[in-house]
């Protein structure tokens, strides 16, 4: 089989039994066939109704290479529940600052990631010092080429609604 | 030419001092209380003396600047927003009489902009208002030379005291209120900092660029700026911000035609990223590429350049 096709990045989201070294076991074929893993988005608290715990990773990996991926994951017996083919070429980066623990994080970031077509791949929390509610966060997304105006107006969208502040990136090229 | 100067803070008051030695001759200088004239020339020194000592500067009436010998009407009172009065009325009194006017005042360009330029069209006296964009930077001059229709777009920080405020917090780590605190203290910051922190200024800086931009064809006002301040950036954002190899900033843009100040992200090492009070701007252009001017946004001596870099420019070139 010919691999002379350029590498493009993937999203899978799994759901994992809450077992210890699950999250190992996942990831292993990944390596093993020659992906390239790029971010795993994985909150414990989160779980499915069935008490599994959602996983989303994004890796790269040439298109042949990301079909073994997948095809291992379900002989090893994880749970794919959706192997991606969508294409982030993009990064989009934005801080969310205020009361982002009692607003419900996981509630924004899933539906920051359900509204627009993009993908979490990276999140830090700086909590509250002293006796401030004000907590800040830094969203890594990928995101479709073209799709920056959209996703930025969905962020917007849902932090207007839960009184976040959000300060977007101003890109070099721009004016 | 002959300067009638009214308003006697930082920019009114420096503008008086230097217009000797850039070669003109104040004739009237007037505070909101009384002036002083003298078809010959006042004596600066004097009068602002006066103003420190007695709370005026001198014993006419403020109307009598307006009604004296001048070429040129400096309007340098304190900005107000809406009907941008009394600088629209003092504007309009000198182009009455055909004298030319220079601004270092935002309210009547970025609140009234047709109104004034109606009256002016209506006049032999003509228009200029470099000061009120970005203090000593040549901001508007540099779109003027290159002509506003070869301007795509300009962005950047236009105001000195949320600059500070925010490099202060990013290098130090401290809250908003310490840094802002401070600034107060070293005169960076007013008593009530609300016009800077809030992203007023600044708006009212792209508000008047947005309005030379657009040629008459359409007229902005600070209604039409989208405006977030910096009052709400955390020292937590700023510290989320360097991990990324970025930095917050309070930057104005306009650009196709929409207006709006807000913090954003730019690189750590951006042009953009200039710390303490600069100011920058950057001028998109179709043929030039882009173009960086940074420089001290405020400041008497360095804004009154800018109104005495105008007052050159109108005695430089013939009136149509």
């Amino acid at each position: 089989m010919s691999e002379t096709r350029e590498p493009t990045t993937y999203t899978i989201r799994l759901e994992l039994v809450d077992e210890p070294g699950e999250l190992l076991r996942a990831l292993r074929p990944i390596g093993e066939k020659g992906g390239n893993l790029l971010s795993i988005f994985h909150e414990r608290g989160d779980k499915t109704p069935r008490g599994h715990i959602p996983v989303e990773v994004d890796l790269e990996a040439t298109p042949e290479r990301y079909e073994a991926i997948v095809d291992e994951l379900r002989t090893e017996g994880i749970n794919v529940i959706q192997a991606g083919t969508e294409r982030y070429s993009e990064s989009l980066t934005v801080l969310l600052s205020g009361d982002l623990v009692d607003t419900g994080l996981s509630e924004t970031l899933t539906r920051i990631r359900e509204n627009t077509n993009s993908t979490i791949s990276d999140f830090e929390l700086s909590a509250p010092q002293g006796s401030s509610d004000i907590s800040s966060g830094r969203l890594r997304l990928g995101i479709e080429e073209g799709e920056t105006g959209h996703t930025l107006s969905v962020i917007r969208e849902i932090a207007d609604e839960k009184d976040l502040q959000v300060v977007e990136p101003l890109y070099e090229g721009g004016v | 030419m002959r300067l009638a100067i009214v308003g006697t803070g930082a920019v009114g008051a420096s503008v008086a001092e230097l217009a000797a030695e850039y070669g003109h001759t104040v004739t009237a200088l007037a505070d909101s209380r009384s002036a002083v004239t003298d078809a010959a020339g006042i004596d600066v020194e004097s009068a602002l003396a006066r103003k420190r000592d007695e709370g005026r500067v001198g014993s006419g009436d403020p109307e009598d600047a307006l009604n004296g010998a001048y070429d040129c009407l400096v309007e340098a009172t304190p900005t107000t927003l809406g009907d941008a009065r009394p600088a629209y009325d003092h504007v309009r009194a000198a182009f009455e009489r055909d004298r030319d006017v220079v601004l270092a005042n935002k309210g009547p360009v970025a609140e009234r902009y047709a109104d004034v330029r109606a009256l002016e069209r209506e006049s032999e006296g003509r228009l200029r208002f470099e000061a009120t964009v970005g203090g000593a930077m040549p901001v508007l001059s540099t779109i003027e030379d290159c002509g506003p229709a070869h301007v795509t777009g300009i962005r950047g920080v236009l105001n000195g005291t949320a600059n500070f405020v925010l490099s202060r917090m990013a290098v130090e780590g401290l809250d908003y209120e310490h840094v802002l605190a401070e600034a107060q203290d070293l005169g960076v910051a007013e008593a009530d900092p609300s016009f800077d922190v809030e992203g007023t200024d600044a708006a009212l800086k792209c508000v008047i660029v947005a309005n030379v931009l657009a040629r008459g064809e359409r007229e902005y006002t600070l209604a039409d700026a989208d405006v977030e301040g910096i009052v709400d950036v955390s020292s937590n954002a700023l510290r989320l911000a360097s991990g990324d190899g970025r930095t917050v900033r309070l930057i104005g843009e306009v650009v196709d035609g929409s207006v709006r100040v807000a913090p954003r992200t730019v690189p750590t090492n951006s042009p953009l990223a200039v710390s303490g009070t600069e100011n920058v701007v950057q001028i998109g252009t179709t043929d030039a590429g882009r173009l960086n001017v940074s420089g001290r946004g405020t400041g008497g001596p360095e804004t009154a350049s800018a109104v005495l870099a105008d007052v050159r420019r109108l005695e430089s070139t013939a009136r149509d």
